[in-house]
């Protein structure tokens, strides 16, 4: 070992220290671009008047007179407002059925002692490898004898159980120390009250995220709601904008229909935006425990 | 190869981030490691101890001063040219590769001239696995193997490339205690069967007293006081390497130091030629007692226990500071049965006094 | 007794919504998927057999969809797998703006796949009014003008894949980046001292410890590109057929409502099919993951 290339060496790794960060930085940002460039299009598209949008061949990618005119247009020339509520509604019937249901059996699972136990788990578990794709045709012709067409109750019923779920909450039940049991026994403590006031406070974090889970999945449902609804009183805003696009507007109203996207995707992203270190740990929870 | 620290200072940001004062785990420390050794880095959990020693492997680099292999300034150096042996303390043994292939493992990254084939790879690997004794585990996982076990592949995993500096960061932590004794007898053994200069980190006394040549004691950042085992035993510099060192723990109490003799309470315990009055720690080792019915320092019994070969007498003393007095006595001395009071004579070569301020030894 | 009852009690919804929308459409679609001519008006057949297996299989809509399924599952799988792996491993890699990179690639996951398959239509398509942003961009560096939504084959998948990879890399960023966090950094400075090189660092300590999560994305990611089908529609509108842009997922639910609806026995048989190939694909998926993947 000497001196002198002892001094190269430290060079050299200084140097590519730097340019190894350089390069990583540069392919991150560009990846950021990538995904915020649809963002930044949609709010500037709705804010550019109808006429200085269809005029500009080369799209600008700012804009000097913004207009709120398209958000009016968004509400007014579709039940933009409608779809909303309608999602809305839909959205907090399903979780809180949803969380009942899954709460009750992952309960029962855990904590009840019963006989078949095993065997209805492994069955429950077996219905994980099931896609939805298979079912919904038939739960489509259920709903529609049902006369449940066009009704909340129609599309709302196929997705209040998610073996998942009960799976995911049951693990973390079970994690809850007997001892806790034990001692709420001793003090006369009922089963129910030992689920209220013991078990679902302490698995807080996995019901907050089965909740994250699920109201990310129905703001975006679309599938199912297109079946089950024609009547656009009972559209959700995915049926809706896909309504938007083909019909709404007149075909060519582009700032509008990004007027009404704008709407669309804000609830979710101010949500995320508020509670990003809890849903990203949530969704990698949930991801990863399966 | 000998290893040099000058001045060597690091300072990590806090980690409280209202708190600016950097955390200074490592304060101008100064020391020569000689060559061939084995040096024990000694003190409390938290003492900046295992940062030294990733400062000299240069995981870390030092905020300010140099740090010198030989007579190769090393200070910048990235650890990979370094030419050092790294033993983790949860051994970091790959979990998906076999004993063959982590051993292995650091000679597949020689380059150029030093590339090496396959049969003089193997050839290494062999005389690694000799070394430690695993020569029939090659083929194993290490979550196949004992604590022990993983112990030796992880040390052979550090000298396969023949490192000029072996570092141990707490390598028998997690070892059960029967399996404890053995490996350090064993580390033993490779270090003087490999003459390496190796540096380990423990905040077991007894460990490093048992193996070390040379210990390095530490405590908050700064080094306490360096040198031979049995040197660091009876002349500790201050009160914090006394009772650091040795169990049962030295026996402490507050005293004074008034016309030349030592005082603990109203019992004169030793003579103190020449040095000025004032508070003082009076540290006394467990084998330092004597019984002795007209001994100057009187405790109150509590009980005894019988260890065999010695007794431990268990007593205390209002000035004592802390909690029991433990005193040592060979067991044939001790057949007189003690009730209540018990009084003590002193060896003063087992009393180490310090001043009450600074609490720096006192040369008596 | 008692606590056996209770234990039912609370299963009871469960089971009950299990048995009529799982189970029971389970059997059913098997049974549809027999009956040869059934009318969904009258709910009549006239027969069973293999009918209905037979009429979709030579049903060029589903030669098609199952050419653009394929052709989905094959270009985005390994491609946002791949770019997700190497962008988690810049994230790990870094300290400042981490947290805002991470919560800025994440976004897609939170927003309505057709509403921001709009935005990438409007991207992507050729108006009266004008080629398109990205058209423009091609003409900017000497290409020609495409329109890549109604226009030539490869175009249109184009941006299928590549809207479909937009929308699954969060997922895949997020399971990869803490997958990486959970390497302990001990593997890391052990390598290091050994003069481990980088790549080298990857390809035999990271690889491995991480391979389960890799795995685990890569048969998610079969699956969820076997389902491909409202990122098509948001694209291409519901129309799929017309667009030569149909999914397997989409020829099912093309079969059983809409324009060409009212054949739940093509859909049943077609579902089933598309079933049998992703079962097919995740066993064998699993089967290479026992050999390569190291489980601790």
């Amino acid at each position: 070992m000497n001196e002198k290339a002892n001094k190269k060496i430290e060079k050299q790794a200084r140097i590519n220290e730097r340019v190894r960060k350089i390069v990583i930085y540069f392919l991150l940002t560009l990846w950021g671009v990538l995904v915020l460039f649809p963002f930044y299009w949609m709010i500037l598209t709705s804010v550019k008047g109808y006429g200085a949008y269809n005029s500009e061949y080369v799209p600008k990618f700012f804009t000097l007179s913004p207009t709120t005119a398209n958000y009016i247009t968004a509400f007014t020339a579709v039940p933009l407002a409608k779809y909303f509520f309608n999602t809305f509604i839909f959205t907090v019937i399903t979780t809180l059925l949803m969380m009942v249901v899954v709460v009750l059996s992952a309960f029962a699972f855990a904590r009840l002692d019963f006989r078949g136990k095993d065997i209805v788990f492994s069955l429950f578990l077996s219905l994980m490898m099931i896609p939805n794709e298979l079912v919904i045709i038939t739960n489509y012709v259920t709903i529609t004898n049902l006369d449940l067409r066009n009704t909340f109750l129609g599309l709302v019923l196929p997705s209040v159980t998610s073996v998942f779920y009960i799976y995911l909450l049951k693990e973390n039940f079970e994690q809850i120390p007997e001892e806790l049991y034990k001692a709420a026994k001793v003090d006369g403590t009922s089963d129910f009250r030992y689920l209220v006031r013991v078990m679902l406070p302490i698995s807080r974090p996995t019901i907050v995220t089965i909740t994250i889970l699920k109201v990310i999945e129905c703001w975006n449902s679309y599938v199912w709601p297109r079946l089950i609804t024609d009547d656009q009183n009972y559209f959700l805003v995915s049926n809706g904008i896909q309504e938007i696009r083909e019909n709404g507007f007149g075909r060519e109203n582009v700032p509008a229909m990004m007027a009404a996207v704008v709407v669309i995707s804000v609830p979710l992203v101010v949500l995320f935006l508020i509670f990003r270190h809890k849903i990203m740990e949530g969704v990698a929870r949930g991801g990863t425990k399966g | 190869m000998k290893i040099v620290l000058q001045h060597v200072t690091k300072r990590f940001p806090n980690r409280n981030k209202k708190i600016k004062d950097d955390v200074i785990a490592v304060n101008d420390f100064n020391f020569e490691i000689p060559d061939g050794k084995l040096i024990g880095l000694l003190g409390p959990s938290g003492c900046g101890k295992s940062t030294a020693l990733n400062l000299i492997c240069g995981l870390e680099k030092p905020s300010e001063g140099r740090i010198f292999f030989g007579d190769t300034d090393v200070t910048d150096l990235p650890p990979e040219h370094r030419g050092v042996g790294l033993v983790f303390q949860n051994y970091a043994l790959y979990p998906h590769l076999t004993v063959r292939e982590n051993i292995r493992f650091p000679l597949e990254n020689l380059r150029g001239a030093k590339k090496l084939s396959k049969e003089e790879m193997e050839k290494k690997v062999q005389e690694a696995a000799k070394l430690v004794q695993i020569q029939d585990l090659l083929d194993r996982r290490p979550n196949e193997m004992s604590g022990g076990q993983q112990q030796r592949v992880a040390i052979a995993r550090a000298l396969v490339k023949r490192p000029q500096v072996l570092l141990l960061d707490e390598p028998l932590s997690n070892l059960d205690a029967r399996l404890r004794l053995q490996t350090r007898e064993e580390l033993k053994r490779i270090q003087v069967e490999t003459g390496i200069t190796t540096v380990f980190v423990t905040h077991d006394q007894e460990e490093a007293m048992s193996i070390s040549d040379t210990i390095v004691v530490m405590k908050d950042g700064v080094l306490q006081q360096m040198g031979l085992p049995q040197d660091i035993y009876d002349e500790p510099v201050n009160l914090f390497v006394a009772s650091f060192l040795g169990t049962p723990q030295i026996n402490t109490f507050t005293g004074e130091i008034k016309d030349e003799k030592v005082y603990i309470g109203d019992a004169a315990v030793l003579d103190a030629k020449g040095i000025a009055d004032g508070d003082v720690y009076v540290a006394i080792r467990p084998e330092g007692f004597i019984i002795d019915e007209n001994g100057p320092l009187e405790c109150d019994f509590l009980n005894r226990e019988v260890m065999g070969r010695d007794t431990s007498f268990v007593a205390t003393h209002p000035l004592f500071v802390g909690e029991n007095i433990r005193a040592i006595i060979p067991s044939e001395e001790t057949k007189t049965a003690v009730d209540g009071k018990i009084r003590f004579s002193l060896k003063p070569k087992k009393v180490c006094v310090f001043d009450g301020v600074t609490r720096e030894r006192i040369m008596l | 007794m008692k606590k056996n009852l209770t234990a039912w009690l609370c299963l009871l919804p469960a089971i009950a919504f299990l048995g009529v929308f799982m189970v029971y459409p389970l059997v059913d679609v098997l049974i549809y998927s027999f009956e040869e001519g059934y009318n969904f008006a009258s709910q009549t057949f006239w027969g069973t057999g293999f009918y209905n297996y037979s009429y979709v299989l030579h049903d060029p809509y589903f030669i098609q969809a199952l050419k653009n399924t394929f052709i989905i599952v094959i270009i985005t799988v390994p491609l946002s797998t791949g770019i997700a792996l190497l962008i988690s491993l810049g994230l790990s890699s870094i300290k400042a703006l981490r947290d805002f990179f991470q919560t800025v690639y994440f976004l897609p996951y939170v927003t309505n796949t057709l509403a921001v398959g709009l935005v990438f239509m409007i991207l992507f398509k050729k108006t009266a009014y004008s080629d398109g942003l990205v058209s423009l961009l091609i003409q900017l560096f000497g290409g020609p003008s495409v329109d890549f939504i109604d226009g030539p084959y490869w175009a249109k998948m184009f941006v299928m894949c590549f809207y479909t990879i937009w929308i699954v890399m969060p997922f895949k960023i997020l399971i990869l980046t803490s997958a990486l966090a959970s390497v302990n950094p001990m593997f890391y400075k052990a390598a290091q001292v050994d003069a481990t090189p980088k790549w080298r660092i990857f390809y035999k300590i990271t690889l491995p410890m991480i391979s389960p999560m890799v795995f685990y994305l890569i048969i998610t990611g079969f699956i969820g590109a076997f389902k491909a089908y409202s990122d098509e529609v948001a694209l291409f509108g519901t129309d799929l057929n017309a667009a030569g842009m149909n999914t397997i997922v989409g020829y099912v639910y093309d079969m059983l409502y809409g324009n060409s609806g009212g054949y739940p026995s093509y859909a049943s048989a077609a579902a089933l099919i598309l079933f049998s190939i992703v079962f097919t694909i995740t066993t064998i998926n699993l089967m290479v993951s026992r050999k390569t993947v190291h489980y601790q």
